[in-house]
Formats: C-alpha cells, structure tokens, sequence
C-alpha cells in the first residue's frame, strides 16, 4: 500500500469523486493554481478546470451559501474555509439554512454539501486561527461532523462525505496534513458514524480524535512501558456518535478517559461521559476524566500555547491518576 | 416581451387569489388557528405575479418570509400554502415549515427564509449550478430593502457579478424595514445603485404595476439565458399591512396608508382591465374564482390531519 500524506490522501479522495461523479466541485479561496495554502486541492484545476476547482473571494458567508444553492440545485459541492474559525462567519448559512433546508421544506429538498476546514492549534497561529469547534456543530441537528487522525481515514471519509447527500462539516487538522500513512489505492471508503479501535488494552480506554488521537497513542505507549494497557479509540465521526464502540471498551476496561483539542468546557469529553452515566452507570470503577483545552483563547509562544492545549504528559499523568 | 393583454385577467384572478389568501390567513390566526409569525404581503401582489409569470417553471426561487405571494405565483398549490400554515400534515412541508419556509421544488421554489438576505446567495448558487449543468434555467430572489444592509447580500453581488450567473435579483422596496423607515437605517436607500455598483445592469421598476414588473423581469431572464448575467431591479411597493400581526404601525399615519391604497396593485390592474374592455361584472367574477378557490383550500386545510408526532423525528438527513 502506498504511503501517502494526510493531504495527499484527502486530495486523491477528492480526484477520485471528481472523476467519479460530475455534479462534484470545489470552491474556496486560493484552491485552483495554488492548489490550496495546506496543498490539499494541489494540481485538481489541472484536472478539472476552473469551473470545477474555483476560486473564491474572501467571503464565507457568500460563497458557502452559493455552495447550499448549488447543492439544492443538484450538485455535489466540497467547499473549503482556509481555517475554521472562519466558519463563524459563516455561521448563518452553516447552521441556520444547511442543516435546517431539508427539514424545513418536510423533506422536498436536500443539500448534499461537504465543508472541509482544519482547524486546532499547536503552531502559534493565535486565538482566530487555532480553535476547534466541533462539539458546537454536534449541538446542530442536521449537521454530519468527522475528524478523521490517518491518511487512510482521511481519504475514506471525504469520499463518504461526498457520497452522504447531506451537510457534513469535514474537520482536518493543520498539523495532521503532513503525517504519512498508508493508504488504500482507488476505492477506499469509511463507514460515517464507526469509530476505530487503534490499540486495545485492559486497563483504560482513552477516546480520542484529530490530531490529539496521535497523542493518545503516544501516551499508551508510555503508559505501557509502565505496565498500564490503555485502550484507544478513534471515534473519526462526532456526529453521529459511535456510542456502542466506547460501551463496549468501558465494559472492558472499567475506565474512560477522554481527550480532545477543544475546549473542556461543554466539549466532547463532557457529552460522553453524562452518556455513559445514563446508558452504563455502573460500568466504570473510578469517575471518568475528560482533557482538553483550558478555558482561555489559544496564544501564540509556544510556552503558552502548550500550557492551554492538551499534551502527552497531560494524558499520562491522568491515566496515572486513575489507576 | 411584455406580458400579454390576454393574460391580464387571469393576472388580476392570480393578485385577488394572494390577497385572499392573506385575508383569510389574518381571519384564522386572530381565531388562534396559526401559530407563530405571519407577515403579510398584503400590497405587494404585483412584484410577485409579474416576477414570477416572467420565468419558466422550472427556474429557480428563493423569496422572504413576507413570501406567500412569491411562492403561489410562482405555483405552489394553494391548498398546500394554507395546510402549512394551518400545521397540518398535508402541508408543503408537512407542518415542519410554516408561514416562513414555503417550499415546492417541484415549481422552482428552493424556500422562502427566515433570515434576511439569507436566502439570496441559495438562488444564485442554484443558478451556479445551471450554469455548470449547461442548462438555460435561471435564480431570481426577492427580497426587501431592509436585506441590503447585510453582509450576505454583498457578498453574493459580488459572486453573481464576477461569475457572469445567471439570475435576477429583485429588491421589493416597501419602504420599510419591519418596523423602521428604510432611508433612516440605509446610506443608499435606493437600492438600485447599490447593485448597479458591482457592475451589473441595474434598474428600478413601478413594483405596484404587474406588467412594469414582467416586461422588467423577461428581459432579465433573457439576458440571463444568453450568458450576460446578472440583472438588478428595485421594484417600488408599499406594504399596505403591518410588519407582522399585531405591529401598532406607529411608524406611518393612516393618511399615507390611504393614500397607498388608491394605487396599490389590484386597484390599479382592476382599472386597466376596465381600460380595455372589462365590466364590473366581469372583474366581480374574477374575484368570485379567487374566493372560491381560497375557500377551498381553507376547508381542505381545516379538514387536514395534524401531523403524527412521530413525523418529527424524519426529514433531518436525506
């Protein structure tokens, strides 16, 4: 198998689909002969011409709606926001209108549309340029949320977003694009809404996605060292969540840790952990534990950067703590 | 091409079916059978009619939530609009839309909305997507002067311009925004000029004379259809009614109200049929169909189903 890039395989998810299905296109800003600033549209405009890979003003609110308007009328359209702090400004066309139109209209319309952004920190891109906002689109009924960690993930999920029919927010990560794995050749697709158990272990589960998984991973291996197994999930979708894959861990394991990028506060890691209260309460032998980001903006020097956002020895360290 | 003189009765039929079914709509939420918002488009029957008879049925429409007239002209049945607004099951949207959402894709109709200008850049995307398809359809939006201070409808001025889309946009200028006269929240209160700057034919049209608005849109719509993009009409109306239900109006006296009525868009195409030909008795029969045909869609909306509860759990994804 060959091994790719996150970018790389993102990008041949996106030719495939193109060649595949023409009512697919793109739209964003820089995307056609620069090829996107993180390279992920890199050489398509070659393939498919401007009217396919076009290049939009600096205007997210327009141009993702023209995105739902094109979807309502029938086509597939993959459109990119630079970062995804930029999707508040889109906020009206993402939320209000494409999770709600079909809905609204008893069903009679769909939108069939695909927002990819990358979103997090950890390169001092400050406090507008390094959030993630995936629990926010979670609260949105009618909004498909994914944050695949691998190339292969990567590639497979874009291709199942394309394909769901509906609005999917498609969450990369700035410092996954250039992490290399191994990806399938041609058609190579990822169930929406099945996470993926990456390690398995007796002592704790750790639930993890985007880049912060590679961090999990990272920890266990640590942890193993220590002679602490953990069990590590991708969940790779948000929205719908795969409860039934962290039931069964914690069934096993007894202990839940969870982690991602976002901020603590109402994230991910607090949504889960009342789940399994309600669906499993007797299942854990210590109180889960949940990390993320601390609840102030993300800053730029590393120091500080690394003081707010979750680290390996953060994760370490809990995993320690409840044992 | 302008709209045909033969037509204009069944235009006169067509205004006199949206302002009964407003009427009607006004009778049955002061009886507390509507919930929610109901703002009507009572006056403004003409930017709808000659708008919408100007294009193919197949073409593309978005509109606002003062949208009941756009969204029958436009041809969603009226039994459908009046059980949507009465919740039921047999409504356009199955209950889950109401007074603000009408949609009927099979006529074109791609939604009214609730946000303002929201709506704007899905009728220009929707004429994108002919655009790549290669098919001659064309968007037009309507939406109100107060849409032209948001942020969304610049931007798709821009995207519609530079694109070369073909679609019409259509600022029904009522002179004004919910509750607040428009020239005191707007730098260019005439909003023409504000399209005409993104450099796009732009024009204001008489939006209370139904064949102004037609002969203003085809041509448009041709312009659309032979790759020239984008056309900006400002039609000029009144809302003859309140914002919404129960606005105290306390921005406008009854005087200037009075003086709108003597040259709203009924009266005046009741006067032109009498021009031509019509007798009182015919335009009287006119209005008699109209009627006959709100009447109809009341009962059937009153005799309708409410929706099971279990059907709010479907329609989320496709």
């Amino acid at each position: 198998m060959p091994m790719l890039t996150y970018a790389q395989a993102l990008n041949e998810a996106l030719r495939e689909e193109m060649q595949a299905d023409g009512r697919v296109f793109l739209m964003g800003e820089d995307i056609g002969l620069h090829g996107g600033v993180f390279r992920v549209t890199k050489d398509l405009i070659n393939e498919f011409g401007p009217e396919r890979v076009r290049d939009t003003p600096i205007s997210e609110a327009g141009f993702v709606g023209l995105g739902i308007g094109s979807a309502l009328a029938g086509m597939r359209p993959v459109v990119e926001l630079l970062f995804m702090d930029f999707a508040l400004v889109a906020a009206d066309q993402i939320v209000n209108q494409a999770a709600k139109l079909r809905y609204m209209s008893g069903g009679t319309l769909s939108v069939p549309i695909v927002i990819r952004a990358q979103q997090g920190g950890g390169r001092g891109n400050g406090a507008q340029h390094s959030q993630s906002f995936e629990s926010w689109f979670a609260q949105v009924p009618g909004l498909i949320t994914i944050a695949p960690s691998t190339p292969a993930d990567a590639k497979g999920l874009l291709k199942s977003a394309i394909r769901a029919g509906n609005p999917v927010m498609f969450i990369e990560h700035k410092l996954l694009y250039n992490t290399k794995g191994e990806v399938p050749v041609g058609e190579h697709v990822v169930p929406i809404g099945k996470a993926d158990v990456k390690r398995i272990g007796r002592d704790i589960t750790i639930v993890s996605y985007s880049r912060t998984l590679l961090f999990a991973l990272e920890a266990a291996e640590q942890l193993s060292q220590k002679g602490i197994e953990a069990e590590v999930l991708d969940l790779r979708t948000i929205e719908p969540l795969d409860m039934d894959t962290i039931l069964e861990s914690i069934r096993g394991t007894a202990r839940l840790l969870i982690v991602h990028e976002a901020h603590t506060n109402c994230g991910l890691g607090a949504e889960i952990i009342a789940r399994v209260v309600e669906q499993a309460p007797d299942a854990l032998v210590t109180p889960a534990r949940r990390l993320g980001a601390k609840h102030v903006p993300i800053p730029v020097a590393e120091s500080l950067e690394d003081a707010v956002l979750p680290q390996v020895s953060d994760i370490v360290q809990i995993v320690e703590e409840m044992m | 091409m302008p709209l045909s003189p033969d037509r204009l009765p069944d235009a006169y039929r067509q205004m006199l079916i949206i302002r009964k079914f407003e009427e009607a709509i006004r009778d049955l939420y002061q009886k507390g059978k509507i919930r929610g918002s109901f703002h009507p488009c009572v006056g403004q029957e003409a930017t709808a009619v000659g708008g919408c008879w100007a294009l193919r049925t197949e073409d593309y429409l978005t509109c606002t939530y003062r949208g009941h007239g756009h969204a029958i002209a436009k041809g969603l049945s009226v039994r459908a609009a009046m059980a949507e607004m009465l919740g039921k099951s047999t409504g356009c949207s199955k209950g889950k839309g109401g007074s603000m959402h009408f949609t009927d894709p099979s006529v074109g109709l791609l939604g009214a909305n609730a946000i303002v200008a929201a709506g704007v850049p899905h009728a220009v995307g929707a004429a994108l997507a002919a655009q790549l398809q290669k098919q001659d359809r064309v968007g037009l939006t309507f939406f109100g002067e107060g849409a032209v201070n948001q942020g969304v409808f610049f931007e798709t001025l821009n995207l519609a311009v530079i694109w070369k889309l073909p679609v019409i946009f259509v600022c029904e200028n009522n002179r004004y925004s919910e509750m607040t006269p428009s020239h005191e929240t707007t730098s260019t209160v005439e909003t023409y000029k504000r399209g005409g700057s993104f450099g796009m034919p732009a024009q204001v049209v008489d939006g209370n004379d139904v064949e102004s608005m037609y002969s203003a849109v085809e041509e448009a719509a041709q312009r659309a259809r032979s790759g020239a993009g984008p056309t900006y009409i400002e039609a000029t109306t009144y809302r003859l009614w309140g914002h919404m239900m129960g606005d105290p109006e306390i921005y406008r006296t009854k005087e200037e109200v009075a003086q709108a009525r003597e040259v709203e868009p009924i009266v005046r195409l009741g006067q032109r049929l009498n021009q031509l030909g019509s007798s009182a008795a015919d335009l009287a029969a006119l209005e008699a169909e109209a009627q006959a045909i709100i009447d109809d869609a009341v009962q059937f909306a009153e005799n309708s189903p409410a929706p099971q509860p279990g059907e709010a759990f479907t329609d989320v994804f496709a």
